[in-house]
Order: structure tokens, then sequence, then C-alpha cells
């Protein structure tokens, strides 16, 4: 069936003009500007023996600075969702003065430049700034903690989750609703039975696009995480960037194609969710 | 019976409003007023006087420089990829398109060493440029040099515009360009007449976003610029004077983050108009 | 023949769209091409256009091998099934873009878009974007933009599946007029056989990539060659074993008959007064009013057919027991189909009571 298709594909003649021109602008561009610096990185982390390939990321500042970076990433990500379905739900089903200026906020993390979130985070949960100076008094240290590290994640991920939710219940037609409360379902069954189900692959494709940018960011985090590798408040890209300053190029090329890996397979993993949901929605 | 009813969802909309605002402001609409009044700390002649350091107006040249490339190349970049992604059908067409999105997932920092390694001082094509420079007499530099900015910039960017236009170019199908070729119109006629007008609203919002993220990006330009003054762009500079410590250089790097604020906050306004305009059109 | 295939063949991996499918359509005629779906009608057509490419085979128009030309230069006007109107450009532009493609002075332009207008009936509509008409305007400004260049052909994949079923039937009519009045040889793909039957002067019949058969309306339908076109045009209701029924012997070969509505006879019991002994005894299985008569299904020795009742007789109920007259069927075999007459009738001929 693949192969009919794919042959299908091949035979079809092309008549909208234009086909070998933005083929061949396309790939080579696409092939100058990012595969093959990409690869660059590919080929120099070859030339390490995989003794030593191990060895570089079996360090104990690189392994804390993973499990640091995925479990924020994680748990960030998960506090999207909550928030990210509260915040779809709200701004697609219920009217409330100032929406349209919350439905436009959302994408505020998208503009801001990441270094400019950092420092201001940073600012503001230190227990100098507001709130970070009530939080300091209830003996709550936000700045130079996970949980700043978290917080920071947070902001950077919501408008993956809304954005992704949002077009689906905006599809999502109201009478599926109307019919599970005529038939005596309680608010929560519906939720749970009906609608969490349709927003399922949208959640967990806005889910591994916040959690694949939390595990790689950089700007917003630095800061505000204090980058102490006592208290594993090292994030991965932080790490890289140091070895780089120290001139180390093979354990920047090491930890990066594990990332890089990382990434992949989180990449892969939400195309897997969206073709499976596309074919189950065609 | 139904007035309850009423009464008990409205409750729940009540909470859940509450709820998602109360979120938004704490996390979104406290950092941005934070900006503000950190920037103004110092009063408003502080605040002037330390966006007119030499340092600010050299990052604010190559922010401005690098970001006018980018957005040309990544615009570009863009129009043919999507056309060539909505408007033919050819092998590998998936595959093409995920690793055009490969820039949306990898770390900035990734971004930066990927052109340091190819060329750097360790890389591939470094040496080539050095023969080139040998040969020629020139003195072309990438890494730790404005190329190296922009060429990082780029990649950090590369699927925003192609991103916003190939969806709507998907949704309108091909069949207009079709009854087009049969009658003879040219390639760039058809773009011209009906593809642009169809996307120019997702173009253009496509073009605004690649413009914020290049004017923001720091974590890939980091990797390739070293030196102040000369090739760090704003983010880069906010993130010395930040780190320098002192309570009026931290106020001062609030100044030069107000600037990029007031840009993210244009280019919301503008993506809500974009979007109002091109949701009015679709009604039409 | 002004237009010409001969020989195409067309695979889509291992799908044969096109299996030596070859005919010819004389000039000025307006033809259907008709058949279920995926029968490879459309790729027929998308092939005539230039939109696909077959695998061998060569087409003609004119006498000219056309298949190395390309689509743009073919010369040919096309109607899109939702018709791709450019949503941008209102209708003037829309009707006057191929004139502009192909460098006309303006004047002239003006000239023959205006005068397109006017024989489309959409003055006063030169100004309005696709958006702001109707479905059959829609449908008439698409013909216009087609016709502008004055092409040699003119190809219309399913002109009226966009358009509800209500104006549908005044389109068929109004197309019909305009192609015959233009005089340009046009073809076009349809699935429903009473459009084709309707409008076109002539009928090919597709099915799995090949041709069934071509011929006017009133041939196919007299005379069908093929057990598909047997069953595919009218209501037929196919059946086993027609030797039971009276008055139709066996013939060797052919397992299977069809039997249309109209070679049926229903009469309330009784009432029959000729051929007697042609007649069968039935039960009503089924009576749905399809607002301009009945239509009954009829349970004869296990067998149901479908007959039609003019609302003018008297009504017929379920389980009434009815006298069954069945004038004639097409019997086939696996490639030809044979017209078979009621024996019992011809020799009961003079039986008068």
């Amino acid at each position: 069936m693949k192969g009919l298709r794919r042959q299908k594909q091949a035979k079809t003649c092309r008549v909208i003009p234009g086909f070998g021109l933005s083929m061949g602008v396309t790939v080579t561009m696409l092939s100058l500007l990012v595969l093959i610096p990409l690869a660059s990185v590919l080929i120099y982390s070859m030339k390490l023996s995989p003794e030593e390939f191990f060895q570089l990321i079996g360090r104990k500042e690189v392994r804390s600075a993973f499990s640091t970076s995925i479990m924020c990433s994680f748990i960030a990500a998960v506090v999207n969702c909550v928030f990210g379905v509260i915040l779809a739900w709200i701004l697609v089903r219920y009217e409330f003065p100032g929406k349209r200026l919350l439905d436009g906020l959302i994408e505020l993390p998208f503009a801001l430049p990441t270094a400019v979130a950092g420092i201001t985070l940073s600012k503001m949960y230190a227990d100098t700034g507001f709130p970070g100076k009530y939080l300091a008094k209830l003996g709550i240290q936000v700045s130079y903690t996970k949980i700043g590290l978290t917080i920071a994640l947070i902001f950077v991920g919501i408008p993956f989750v809304v954005r992704a939710i949002q077009p689906i219940l905006e599809k999502l037609d109201p009478s599926y609703e109307e019919a599970g409360n005529m038939l005596g379902a309680s608010k929560a069954r519906i939720f749970r039975k009906i609608i969490l189900p349709e927003l399922r692959p949208a959640l967990l494709t806005g889910f591994g696009l916040a959690f694949a940018r939390g595990v790689g960011e950089y700007g917003s985090v630095i800061y505000i995480s204090g980058n102490s590798a006592r208290k594993h408040t090292q994030v991965v890209s932080y790490v890289i960037m140091q070895k780089l300053n120290y001139v180390d190029y093979a354990a920047a090329t090491a930890i990066a194609l594990v990332m890089l890996i990382l990434s992949f397979l989180i990449l892969f993993l939400v195309n897997m969710v969206q073709v499976h949901q596309a074919k189950r929605t065609a | 019976m139904e007035k309850k009813e009423q009464k008990k969802r409205s409750k729940t909309e009540i909470i859940l409003i509450t709820v998602g605002v109360l979120f938004i402001v704490c996390m979104l609409v406290l950092p941005l007023i934070s900006v503000v009044t950190n920037s103004l700390k110092e009063g408003i002649q502080f605040y002037f006087q330390s966006l007119a350091s030499e340092y600010v107006v050299s990052a604010l040249g190559v922010t401005l420089l690098a970001t006018v490339i980018v957005v040309v190349v990544n615009t570009f970049f863009g129009i043919m990829a999507a056309w060539l992604l909505t408007k033919f059908s050819f092998r590998g067409k998936h595959i093409l398109a995920t690793l055009i999105d490969i820039p949306f997932s990898i770390s900035p920092v990734i971004a930066g060493l990927a052109f340091l390694m190819t060329f750097g001082r360790l890389g591939w094509a470094g040496k080539y440029i050095e023969k080139i420079n040998e040969a020629l007499g020139t003195d072309i530099k990438i890494v730790f040099a404005i190329p190296g900015v922009i060429l990082a910039t780029i990649f950090v960017t590369f699927p925003f515009v192609s991103r916003e236009i190939i969806p709507v170019l998907n949704a309108q199908g091909k069949e207009e360009e079709e009854a087009a070729t049969l009658m003879g119109a040219s390639g760039f006629r058809i773009f011209r007449k009906i593809t642009l007008p169809h996307m120019k609203w997702a173009l253009l919002y496509g073009i605004i976003l690649c413009t914020a993220r290049a004017l923001g990006e720091f974590g890939a330009v980091n990797a390739l610029s070293k030196t102040r003054g000369e090739t760090f762009t704003l983010p880069l500079e906010i993130d010395a004077l930040y780190l320098s410590g002192s309570a009026d250089s931290i106020t001062a790097a609030f100044a030069v983050s107000s600037l990029l604020v007031i840009i993210a906050v244009l280019v919301l306004v503008l993506r809500n108009f974009v979007e109002y305009k091109s949701k009015k059109k679709g009604k039409a | 023949m002004y237009v010409e295939m001969k020989d195409i063949e067309k695979h889509y991996g291992d799908f044969k769209a096109s299996d030596h499918v070859n005919f010819g359509i004389e000039k000025g005629k307006l033809v259907a091409l008709l058949g279920p779906s995926g029968s490879g009608k459309t790729t027929i057509l998308r092939m005539l256009a230039g939109l696909e490419n077959p695998d061998s085979g060569d087409i003609l128009i004119d006498g000219k091998r056309i298949n190395d030309i390309p689509a743009a230069k073919r010369d040919i006007g096309f109607v899109f099934q939702n018709y791709a109107l450019f949503r941008y450009m209102t209708v003037f532009d829309n009707i006057a873009f191929g004139l502009e493609v192909q460098k006309v002075p303006k004047a002239q332009i003006k000239e023959r878009v205006m005068e397109l207008i006017q024989l489309t009936g959409l003055s006063g509509m030169e100004k309005r974007y696709p958006s702001q008409l109707s479905g059959g305007q829609r449908q008439r400004v698409a013909f216009a933009r087609a016709l502008a260049p004055n092409p040699q052909v003119l190809l219309l994949d399913e002109p009226f599946a966009a358009i509800d079923a209500k104006v549908r039937t005044e389109l068929r009519n109004w197309l019909k007029d305009m192609i015959h009045k233009v005089g340009i040889t046009s073809i076009f793909v349809t699935h429903d056989q009473d459009e084709a039957v309707e409008v076109a002067d002539e009928i090919i019949i597709t099915n799995h990539g090949r041709i069934e058969q071509t011929g006017t309306p009133m041939e196919i339908y007299k005379t069908p060659e093929t057990p598909f076109v047997a069953q595919f045009i009218g209501k037929s209701t196919v059946v086993s074993h027609y030797e039971q029924l009276n008055g139709f012997d066996s013939v060797a070969g052919a397992s299977q008959a069809v039997i249309r509505p109209e070679f049926v006879r229903v009469s309330k019991s009784g009432r029959l007064e000729q051929y007697m002994s042609a007649a069968e005894e039935g039960t009503v299985e089924e009576v749905v009013f399809r607002g301009n008569h009945l239509e009954l299904t009829i349970n004869i020795k296990g067998i149901s057919i479908k007959a039609e009742r003019s609302l003018e007789k008297d009504p017929v109920s379920v389980g009434e027991k009815v006298q069954v007259l069945i004038y004639r069927l097409y019997i086939f075999d696996e490639n030809r189909t044979y017209l078979m007459e009621n024996s019992a009738m011809q020799e009961n001929d003079v039986f008068y009571i």
C-alpha cells in the first residue's frame, strides 16, 4: 500500500510551475544553513571513541544537568498542561471582559527575548523583588533554586499548550457535550469522558513541544537558576556553554549529541501523535 | 430548576476564569510590569543615558543589521518552502517538512555550537576559509564575528515564516493555481496574483514573529559572539550589563530590555491585528 | 474525429486508472463521461487537460498529437469541480485573467469579457467577488472564464456537484443551451446518469478504467452492450433465476438478468385484461412514495423486482397479491447483454378477454 502511494506521487505530473526552483532553493538553503552545521556536530562527536564519549557524558555535573533539565521541564510541562487546558477552555467557551487581551498575551513568551524574560524573572523572585520579598518572608526561596528554574520553564512553555488545544476545542461541537448533559452525565464526567479524549492528542503535542523547548532552554533559565553545581541547578544548555567557554569542544559536542538525540526523539513522538490524530480525524 | 443549573454553571465559569486570569497575570503581566519599574528605578534621565551608551548603540546596530538580513533570508526561504510543500506532492515530502522544523526543537546553544564546529578553528570549513583568506588576502571571519551572529540567528528562526504560511496555503488547496496554469500564466504571475493575496496576512505575521525572535536571540549568538561593543547584540549587551553586578548596570540592563519589551508588545498587537484581519477575510 | 484518445494506459502504482482507453468525439458535440467514482473518468479528463500524463497511448485534438504539449498551451478551457475561482479577484478580473496572460490589448479584453458577462447573464456583477455570488452564479463565472480565450475544447469536471439540487436542473438546461449556442466541443464528467442523459449529446461510460460503451443516451439506454451498462443505467434489478419467470427460457451461459421498472406492469389482482398466461402472481413487499409515482418491490417466486405505479391508478398496499407482467429483460453472460422478450406474450398475442 505504501509502495503504491509512493509510485502514485512520483508519477503525477506537476502542472504548477516552480517545482524545480522551489525544490532546489529549499533543499540547498536547508542543507547549508541547518543540516550541514548540525552534521558538523555529529562528525566531530564521531571522532571521539565510545569510551571517551561515555566518560564525557558520564561526568557527575553532566548527569546532574540532564536530570535537572529533564525533571524541571517535565514538571513545567505538566503545570502548563493543567493551566493550558483551563486557559484554552475559558478563551474558547466563555465571554468575559479583557478576553481578547488575554488571548493576545498568551504569545508573549514567543515574542519576548529569552534573556529579558530571564533577568526579569530572576529579579522578581530574588529576595529583594516582588513577589520574591514576600515569599522569602515565608521562607520560600525561588531564585537560584529548582523552583525558580521551573517557573522560568513554565513561562516559556505556556503558549505551546494553549495554542495546541485551542483550535481543537474550537472545532469540538458543543452539541457533543449537550448530548452528554441530556443523558444526565455530571460535569466532571462529561469532561473526563467526552472532552478529554478529544483533546488528548493535542494535549500530548503541546506537552511534547513545551517539554522539548524546556529541555533546550537557555536564556530564560540561566539567571534565575543560579547555575550552581552544588545545588544541582545547572541546565544542559548552560553546561554546553560552559564547556565552550573553556574551549572543551569534545565535551560540548558529546553533550550536544545526546541532547540532539533527545530532541529528535521528542520531535518524532510529536509527529507520530499528529499523524495518528490526522488519521483518526480523516 | 433551569435557573439553578444556570447559576451553577456560572460558578464553575467564574472559578475557571479567575484561575486562568490569575495565572496569566502572575506569569506574564507581572514580569512586564517588573521590567518597566526596574528600568525606571534610577529615573528617566538615567534611563535614556543608559540607552545612549556606546556599547548599547553598537549592539543596536549589530542587532538591526542581523535582523534585516535574517528576515530577508528566512522570508525568501519560507515562501519557497511553502510553495514546494503545498503545491506539489513528491517523495520524501513529510521528511522534508520535519527537517525544516528541526530548529524549533533544538537548544539555541547547539545552534551556536554547530556553527563553531563548522567554521571555527576545529571545524572542517574553517580551514577553507583560512585558505581563501590567504589566497585573496582578505580577512573573512565567520565565528566570533558578525557573519556568525547572522548565521546562528538564521538557524534559530529558520522555520518561522514557512510555518505560518503553510497551513494557510494548505487550506486554500491548489486548484486556483492549476486553473491559472491552464490559462498559461507564469509562475511569478500566479504567485503574485493568486497565492500572495491568500497568504499575505499569514506571511506578514510570520515576518513579524521572525523579526521578534531575531531581535531577541540569545543562546545561539552567545556561543558565537565574544566582543562587547563590536559583535554584541542587544540581548548579549543585556546579559553583560546584568552580570556585571552593580545596581546601576542592572538598571541599565532593564532599560535596554524595555526596548525589546516594547517591540515584543508591538509584535503582539500586530499579531492580533493580523489575526483579526484574516478572520474577517475568512468570513467574507 | 476532433478529440481522440488512442489506446491510453495510465497506472497509479498497481491501480489501473485507464485500461486501453479508446474513443473519439466529433467537433461541436457535448459529451458526458459517465461512471461510478473510481472508474477513471476524471483521469481521462485530467489527461486531456494535461493535468496528468498517460503512461502510453496518444491524445489527439484536431488530428494533432498533444501528449507533449504542456497543459497551458493545449488551448483547452477547464471548469473545475469547485470552480477554482480566484477568490481575490472580481468577476471581471477572473474572466479577464486568461486574456491578460495572453497579452491581449486592454480594450479587446474589456469587450470580450463584457460579451461573456452578457452571454452568461452576469450583467451587473462584474465588480463582485466570488464569495458574494451564489453557487449557480459561480458556475457561470467559471464557464465564462474558461471560454474567454476561445479554447478549442471545453472540459468540465462534475460541473453540477457543488450546486443545490433545486437549482441543478435549471442549470443543466442553461449549460446545455449555452454550449450549443457557443458551439464548442465539450466534455464533462459526471457520476449522475440523469445528468448525463439530460445534458449530453453522447455518453461515454467508464468502469474500472475501461470504456464500456459509447453512444447517444437513447442507444445506451435501449441497447446496453455490456452487463455493467445494463445494470448501471436506469433503475435496475439484477435477477439470478430469470428462467423461473413466465415466458423466459434459460439461455446457456447467461445466468443473470436485469429487469428495469419500465419493463414491468403491475395490475391489481383480477384486473389484467391481456396476456393472462404471460403474467405472474406476486406479493407487494414494499411501497415507497417517490413524489410523482409509487415505487413497488414485488416478490415473485422468491425473486424481488422493482416496479413503478402511477399515482393515478388505484393504490396497492403491502401484502397485497398483484398480477405482474414482465415485457422483457436483459440477460447477460460475462461479456455481452441480450434483450429477451417475453415469449409467452408473443404467443398469446391474440388473446383478448
